[in-house]
């Protein structure tokens, strides 16, 4: 069966009816949040966070966040912030071939910039090769690591995350 | 034996009785908090993920940093803990009976604050009892304040958000989570930590249970089965994995030991855990100037703890004649309308509706005493 309660990931049909995904056009002009929260649960730092007051939950605490992608700049502050690690930023317009995602990680080691990665989808299947541009760790982060990885463009949609790395592995031995 | 007077004596220095220890001591009491543990914080620091919840509920912020912050502020209001402190009963004028040091003590306090928590629910199958088979909240123990890995292959039972969230931590701690099993035909968490350990690679089997445990001396694998209707397994559906531990997240039940003792009434309700005592607004009981709080009033989570243990603190302080009854009523509104937030929603729901079951059944009580 589909659906988030049914296998944990949602389903087109929920990503679609998602009022914190931003719309293709929004995704094709650059950097955007894209916040796959499809459950009505009790949870707002995202708005909180937000400094352009681009994410709207509102009075009732339970309500799915909202994306103005008009205000959103790309920021990221929500990545790390989000406590279900629901949200990423979208980068259609990175390059003619590539585009970007940057998505948060909680495992050690973290990879470095120049790594190839696998980048898996949300049901942690090896989709594609992925190129680390950037880890960023903040004390705004609270441990939680922001990683902007490249992708083809055509993978953009199902990418989500990357595959663990190794334990043991040396800092920066993953390929380059 | 020696005899100890205090105005609020608390049993549980978790998040409840840390919050309420907090409210009653800056309020003016004189407080003591008693647990059994060689440490503060009760399962608070054990918390390793940001939580959810409002901004109010520090929500984004990681749960052993609310539990630090917590135990400094109750370390700045006064309130004394005693750790490593067993209370091993209580008389029905709610005097309790203490072993502190090796020493026995009766504590006479002219309020008491239960806030003993919850324990994990067993579940039994062939080779249940193999070193191994643990309980999800032990493994966290281990990895979390131990920091010691259970195992190299886990499987876990359970998809409440406890063995959603454990699977994700054993994976942080470096195991690998082969898989994760749930008895019934959906998840029982929040769909975004279900994600987290789905992008992580480990599958979730729905309507699936544990057939049995392999091994002799320890775990060696484990076969699930599938089930149908009224979990009635259907032969011909087993998977084996190659498995060193099994962590079973199959629920909580209300520590509730104590307030059997001091003749409290109870109410059974499923969506706590079972037996729960009924409670007034104030979080007291049906024995006078006894109150209660956290998951010894039903099975919840840390967020709404801390406000039981907030609302009981300011209750009892109140009673005291420490707080006037505008002051104390400022605070219990501010406190019951964050509670009501944290059951709102979905999975807020049936925690709502189990509580306000239990908040009249108390009524119901009173007025029967009343007659």
């Amino acid at each position: 069966m589909e659906g988030v309660i049914y296998t944990g990931i949602p389903s087109a049909e929920e990503l679609a009816g998602c009022p914190g995904v931003p719309s293709e056009a929004r995704m094709k002009r650059g950097r955007v949040a894209c916040i796959e929260c499809v459950q009505e649960i009790p949870c707002n730092p995202c708005e909180g966070i937000c400094k352009f007051g681009a994410i709207t939950v509102g009075e009732q605490i339970t309500n799915l966040p909202c994306l103005n992608e008009e205000k959103c700049t790309g920021c990221g502050l929500c990545v790390a912030n989000c406590p279900g690690l629901a949200i990423t930023i979208l980068d259609q317009s990175y390059s003619e071939t590539e585009a970007t995602i940057d998505f948060p990680f909680e495992y050690l080691p973290l990879p470095e910039a120049g790594d190839r990665v696998e980048a898996v989808s949300r049901s942690g299947e090896t989709v594609c090769q992925g190129r680390i541009l950037r880890v960023t760790k903040l004390p705004a982060y609270a441990g939680t690591a922001v990683i902007r990885m490249a992708v083809p463009q055509e993978y953009i949609d199902t990418v989500r995350s990357m595959k663990r790395l190794p334990r043991g592995q040396k800092k920066g031995s993953a390929t380059k | 034996m020696k005899t100890i007077q205090t105005d609020v004596a608390i049993v549980g220095a978790g998040s409840a009785g840390l919050s309420a220890a907090y409210q009653a001591a800056t309020a003016g009491a004189d407080v003591l908090v008693i647990d059994e543990n060689r440490l503060p914080g009760g399962q608070l620091f054990k918390q390793i993920h940001k939580f959810f919840g409002s901004r109010e509920h520090q929500a984004g912020t990681r749960g052993y940093r609310i539990g630090q912050e917590l135990l400094s502020r109750v370390e700045k209001s006064g309130a004394r803990v005693w750790l490593n402190t067993l209370v091993y009963g209580m008389e029905k004028d709610c005097s309790l009976g203490v072993i502190h040091n090796g020493e026995h003590y009766v504590v006479r306090a002219k309020k008491v604050i239960v806030a003993a928590g919850a324990k994990e629910n067993y579940m039994a199958f062939p080779g249940s009892t193999l070193p191994g088979v643990m309980g999800a909240g032990a493994a966290q123990t281990m990895i979390n304040v131990n920091r010691v890995l259970p195992g190299e292959r886990i499987l876990m039972l359970g998809s409440g958000n406890v063995g959603l969230i454990v699977s994700y931590q054993l994976m942080q701690a470096g195991a690998e989570v082969v898989a994760l099993v749930e008895g019934a035909p959906r998840i029982g968490g929040y769909g975004v930590h279900a994600g987290k350990i789905r992008r992580a690679g480990v599958p979730i089997y729905t309507s699936h249970t544990i057939k049995r445990v392999l091994g002799t001396n320890a775990v060696e694998g484990v076969e699930i089965v599938e089930v149908g209707p009224g979990f009635v397994p259907i032969p011909g559906t087993e998977k084996k994995f190659d498995v060193d531990t099994v962590c079973l997240a199959v629920g909580l039940n209300p520590m509730t030991e104590l307030i059997w003792m001091a003749g409290c009434a109870f109410c059974f309700l499923p969506a706590f855990g079972g037996h729960v005592p009924l409670h007034d607004s104030n979080m007291e009981t049906t024995v006078s100037g006894l109150y209660v709080a956290g998951d010894v009033t039903g099975v919840e989570e840390a967020s709404s703890a801390m406000e039981e243990g907030n609302l009981a603190g300011v209750a009892a302080a109140e009673s005291l004649g420490l707080l006037s009854p505008e002051q104390a009523a400022e605070k219990k509104a501010e406190i019951t309308a964050r509670l009501n937030t944290l059951r709102s929603g979905m999975f807020g729901e049936r925690r709502r509706t189990a509580k306000e079951q239990q908040l009249n059944s108390m009524k119901h009580y009173r007025a029967k005493e009343a007659e």
